[in-house]
């Protein structure tokens, strides 16, 4: 295996047999950050999903492997592999104002992934959130431990959120989408964010956007996915420079630049699209046989 | 980046006053019946027959509300009504509530199953009609207290088992579940660290919606004379009594009615006051 995560013909289908993801294998390197773009319904969130365990219920992993540092999750029990996941990968999740219990305050919730899975004793992890929600640069952390998640602003909640998925220094983190759902000011803050602390801890990083954007600023490799198949798979420079799939050369061509204001949006043209769903049902046929 | 929200604080309502105050009031005079209480309530006087409350004329001292058709005081008969009326919502209503809520959250938090099993359970329970099945569940079972109290739980868990199971459904898909699944928590801690607190707010509502339909019941099974024994004063059985003679003596059938309806309705306010004091995001 040449990755942390090796993902490795995953297939994910719904109860009725339709499939969501086709045979994916993609790898994301120790300390690396490799993104995972494309367009809404490519099934860029249930590759997440599905390494978590957290794949909704209408959904199964029906053929593939997932190997995590070594260990491939599809061959243990389901209480060893959420251990196995717990301790060794995070979530960043996509919308904050869904991702912390409403119920509780905010210091229990980050100090109950130290006590969970590191068996740090409650005061090391009250100390060790503090320190965490400071390098997030959360103002008065102390307080903010004992505010209820509605008493914070989108921003300081994804903060928040930021800080946990690093609190059990895990080595593999999954951000699901994790600017989407915040107003355009605070997106490159939270995005400058991510990558610091992805640097400063080297944990690997899976990043799932539909964002070329986003994707050029904090990425070394990526994947593009389309109707859950990856048509191109690319570090990061060459994937800019020159794209090989057709897809991927529209998907680019159709991304806003700031510097190029005038510039024309090109949308995915209609022969792209025939171009990529033929490669689809061709791959789908060859299954079928 | 201080945030605001934080330092809203909402007072004490008016409603959550007056309906607490009623309860309290309704409490007090239920524990201190036999003190408080002016006369015996089961002693029977014909000469005394049919008084009117004090403010009208031809009354007699110490008959504050007036005396049936038996010339029984009706004040003393609803404090020690009250006292029965208090005891079946509070136990009835705690008993429905723990179970209902029980099967619905396990319902809406697992699915598969055992969602199947409780959902299609609630379905056939609830195309029982209610007040039949009680009557005859008394009928069966002999009246007395725990016959009202276990027809009360077996009629009306199912409105907490079907509430409850909707909301769990709603809570366990929210990302925080997930994030508490991927931290290696298992599923039954889950429910009850993650789920639970948050459904709590609506089981507070609904069990003091209970209470109040418990109280009701009560009233409908003594008025149609299944209740605990015919002696000890009900207000059902009161209401009963007083509609034989509403056009001579209407006090009879009207002070029970009106404490009925207000403890019914300040059961019902005190739900909705107390949600909106511990319910985080509403608060």
């Amino acid at each position: 295996m040449n990755g942390f995560l090796s993902i490795r013909n995953l297939t994910v289908r719904l109860k009725n047999g339709s499939p969501i993801l086709r045979s994916v294998s993609l790898d994301v390197a120790a300390g690396q950050v490799h993104g995972l773009v494309g367009e809404s319904g490519a099934g860029k969130s249930m590759i997440g999903k599905a390494v978590l365990g957290t794949l909704p219920r209408a959904l199964s992993v029906t053929g593939g492997e997932i190997w995590l540092d070594g260990t491939n999750l599809m061959s243990l029990s389901p209480t060893e592999r959420r251990r196995r996941i717990g301790a060794t990968a995070a979530l960043i999740p996509q919308d904050p104002l869904t991702a912390l219990n409403p119920s509780k305050r905010i210091g229990p919730q980050i100090t109950r992934r130290l006590v969970d899975i590191l068996g740090w004793s409650r005061q090391d992890a009250q100390d060790r959130a503090l320190e965490l929600l400071g390098e997030v640069h959360i103002p008065d952390p102390a307080r903010v431990m004992r505010n209820y998640p509605h008493e914070l602003s989108g921003g300081m909640r994804q903060r928040i959120l930021i800080a946990s998925a690093f609190a059990a220094e895990p080595r593999l983190i999954i951000a699901d989408e994790p600017t989407t759902a915040l107003d355009v000011t605070v997106q490159k803050q939270i995005l400058r964010l991510i990558a610091d602390m992805q640097t400063r801890h080297g944990t690997a990083l899976l990043f799932v956007t539909h964002d070329l954007g986003v994707v050029s600023k904090v990425c070394d490799t990526l994947s593009v996915l389309y109707a859950g198949k990856v048509v191109e798979d690319a570090r990061m420079h060459r994937f800019f420079m020159r794209p090989i799939h057709p897809y991927s050369a529209a998907l680019l061509a159709a991304t806003p630049t700031y510097t190029d204001p005038t510039g024309s949006l090109t949308p995915v043209s209609q022969a792209v699209i025939d171009g990529v769903e033929a490669e689809v049902a061709q791959h789908d046929a060859r299954r079928a046989q | 980046m201080r945030d605001a929200r934080g330092d809203m604080r909402r007072p004490v309502g008016l409603r959550l006053w007056l309906s607490g105050g009623w309860l309290t009031l309704l409490v007090a005079g239920a524990i201190f019946a036999p003190w408080i209480a002016p006369k015996d309530p089961l002693m029977q006087d014909l000469f005394l027959g049919r008084l009117p409350p004090f403010w009208e004329s031809g009354t007699e001292p110490g008959f504050w509300l007036g005396t049936d058709s038996l010339g029984r005081d009706v004040l003393s008969r609803m404090l020690y009504g009250a006292r029965l009326a208090l005891v079946v919502a509070l136990v009835a209503g705690t008993l429905t509530c723990i179970i209902g809520a029980a099967l619905g959250l396990i319902a809406g938090y697992y699915r598969g199953w055992p969602d199947r099993i409780i959902s299609r359970f609630v379905d056939i329970w609830m195309a029982f009609p209610p007040v039949l099945f009680a009557i005859l569940l008394i009928a069966v079972l002999g009246p007395g207290l725990w016959s009202i109290i276990i027809a009360i739980v077996v009629i009306d868990w199912t409105r907490f088992a079907r509430v409850i199971r909707a909301e769990a459904m709603t809570q366990g898909a929210m990302d925080y579940v997930a994030s508490a699944q991927v931290a290696g928590r298992k599923r039954f801690g889950t429910m009850l660290t993650e789920i639970l607190p948050n459904v709590l707010p609506t089981i507070v509502v609904l069990l003091t919606l209970e209470m109040g339909i418990a109280v009701i019941v009560e009233a409908i099974l003594s008025f149609v004379n299944l209740s605990i024994s015919t002696d000890s004063p009900t207000w059902g059985g009161m209401i009963a009594e007083g509609r034989t003679s509403v056009h001579q003596a209407w006090w009879v059938l009207v002070f029970p009615l009106i404490a009925l309806f207000l403890t019914v309705l300040s059961f019902s306010q005190l739900g909705e006051g107390l949600k909106d004091r511990f319910d985080p995001v509403l608060r």
